[in-house]
């Protein structure tokens, strides 16, 4: 069973698309931390401002119940965020299981802040990154970004390098939205699916 | 570095697409949802679906349609056409759209920018403006460009973008249907005086002008929409020629 935590943040519904087109089967949105602690794997997405959504997830003890958690876990986007120390946006400490810190992008001139469209990642590490090429696009749509650190498992640049994705045991994260990024983002998936991680 | 995006645009009407298409090897080419599944293989950046349905009815169906879009197509979906409030942002959200684009309503009332951003994000509106030039000044158009305002294009886009709006559509109405090149200096100027991204339409009649938009112009994106329907430009061609320009795309 795919468990996809739900904790009232923006629209899931992608997600859940995705991996119906790429044939997972048994996939729960659910906020019953018994039942998120009994799945096989583990997504937190999120879209919208972290603080809130911080917000949300420590309201309903959603945050203590994915630190705990055993089994492959992935953060998508602000999701992701949420798993690091601290966010910038609302100022707000997250769960600190990756080891870096969540930033805004410093405005520069031709900066086209927020970072919205495809753009490329390079130094793959992982099984998550399986059968996917250096250089491969994915899509992004955001305004804060995580710094890179011991955990980066890839690199994007947009005025400076940050971290695409992150890992550190079986927590995985993508600041890119792999149920949007066409065939590439499919393959993150069922990687993350099927893979031993 | 973030790829230069290239996005067919497809005109819905009743749940079908409009407007000639033209594949080679595809049959029916009516159903908008294996159009842009045909596009997304071929390497489609984004699509856009625009809604030029006449009545209540047909714009029941688009909702409905939207939904097949958002589980069947794995790149990012605008829809458009006929927004004229929240609610109507948050049907097209709640059916699964990544991003909705506001033209005529967003003149008549600017602050449906604001509302829709607060609510739901920067990245989630789209301002598409229609303009031609009137005396060296460009003016914003509503209705399809059939009516006038007095909304200046500069500014106007600004204020769009203060207000919230994500990305700027920008269509030169003086250009659009000519295929003859996009008025390259108005787009370089937008680049300029905004920050967010801009896409560049209408007036696209060969690759070449789709490569200056992209460079000279300094657009993010060329939607459009003939040149791709009537197979005359397929998409793979396209960006192996921009690449050859040395102009960022995603192969």
């Amino acid at each position: 069973m795919i468990a996809i935590v739900d904790y009232a943040t923006g629209n899931i519904r992608s997600v859940i698309n995705a991996l119906g087109r790429i044939g997972a089967k048994d996939v729960v949105l659910t906020s019953d931390p018994a039942l998120i602690a009994s799945a096989e794997r583990v997504i937190l997405p999120g879209v919208g401002d972290a603080s809130e959504s911080m917000a949300a997830l420590k309201a309903s003890g959603l945050d203590e119940c994915v630190k705990s958690l055993k089994q492959p876990v992935l953060g998508i986007c602000v999701g992701m965020q949420l798993m690091c120390r601290h966010s910038e946006e609302g100022n707000v400490d997250c769960m600190g299981i990756f080891d870096c810190d969540v930033r805004r992008f410093v405005p520069q001139p031709g900066l086209k802040i927020p970072h919205m469209g495809w753009n490329s990642i390079a130094d793959l590490r992982t099984p998550l990154f399986d059968g996917i090429s250096e250089g491969a696009f994915v899509y992004y749509v955001h305004s804060f970004r995580p710094d890179l650190c011991d955990d980066t498992i890839c690199r994007t640049e947009h005025g400076g390098e940050f971290s695409g994705a992150l890992a550190h045991g079986n927590f995985y994260g993508t600041q890119f939205h792999p149920e949007k990024s066409g065939s590439i983002g499919e393959i993150i998936l069922r990687n993350f699916i099927e893979k031993a991680l | 570095m973030v790829a230069k995006r290239i996005i067919p645009c497809l005109d819905v009407k009743g749940g079908r697409t409009v407007k000639g298409i033209n594949f080679v090897g595809l049959r029916d080419v009516g159903d908008p949802v294996e159009l842009g599944r045909r596009y997304s293989d071929e390497g489609a950046d984004e699509l856009v679906f625009l809604d030029i349905s006449a009545t209540q009815e047909e714009r029941g169906t688009f909702a409905s349609l939207v939904s097949r879009i958002a589980e069947n197509i794995s790149i990012p979906f605008t829809v458009g056409g006929g927004i004229s409030s929240i609610d109507d942002a948050a049907r097209l959200l709640d059916a699964g759209a990544d991003k909705v684009s506001v033209n005529s309503a967003a003149i008549r009332n600017p602050e449906l920018i604001d509302s829709i951003a607060s609510r739901y994000g920067s990245q989630f509106i789209v301002i598409a403006i229609d303009a031609r030039q009137v005396d060296g000044r460009w003016l914003a158009t509503t209705h399809g460009g059939t009516r006038p305002s007095d909304k200046e294009l500069f500014s106007w886009a600004k204020e769009a973008q203060d207000r919230g709006a994500g990305e700027l559509l920008f269509t030169s109405m003086d250009h659009d249907g000519t295929r003859a090149g996009y008025p390259l200096e108005t787009y370089a100027r937008l680049a300029d005086e905004l920050s967010i991204p801009v896409i560049a339409s209408g007036g696209a009649g060969n690759i070449g002008h789709i490569a200056e938009v992209l460079t000279i112009g300094r657009a993010d994106a060329a939607l459009a929409a003939s040149i791709f329907h009537s197979g005359e430009i397929p998409i793979p061609e396209l960006k192996k020629e921009l690449l050859k320009c040395k102009i960022p795309v995603r192969i």
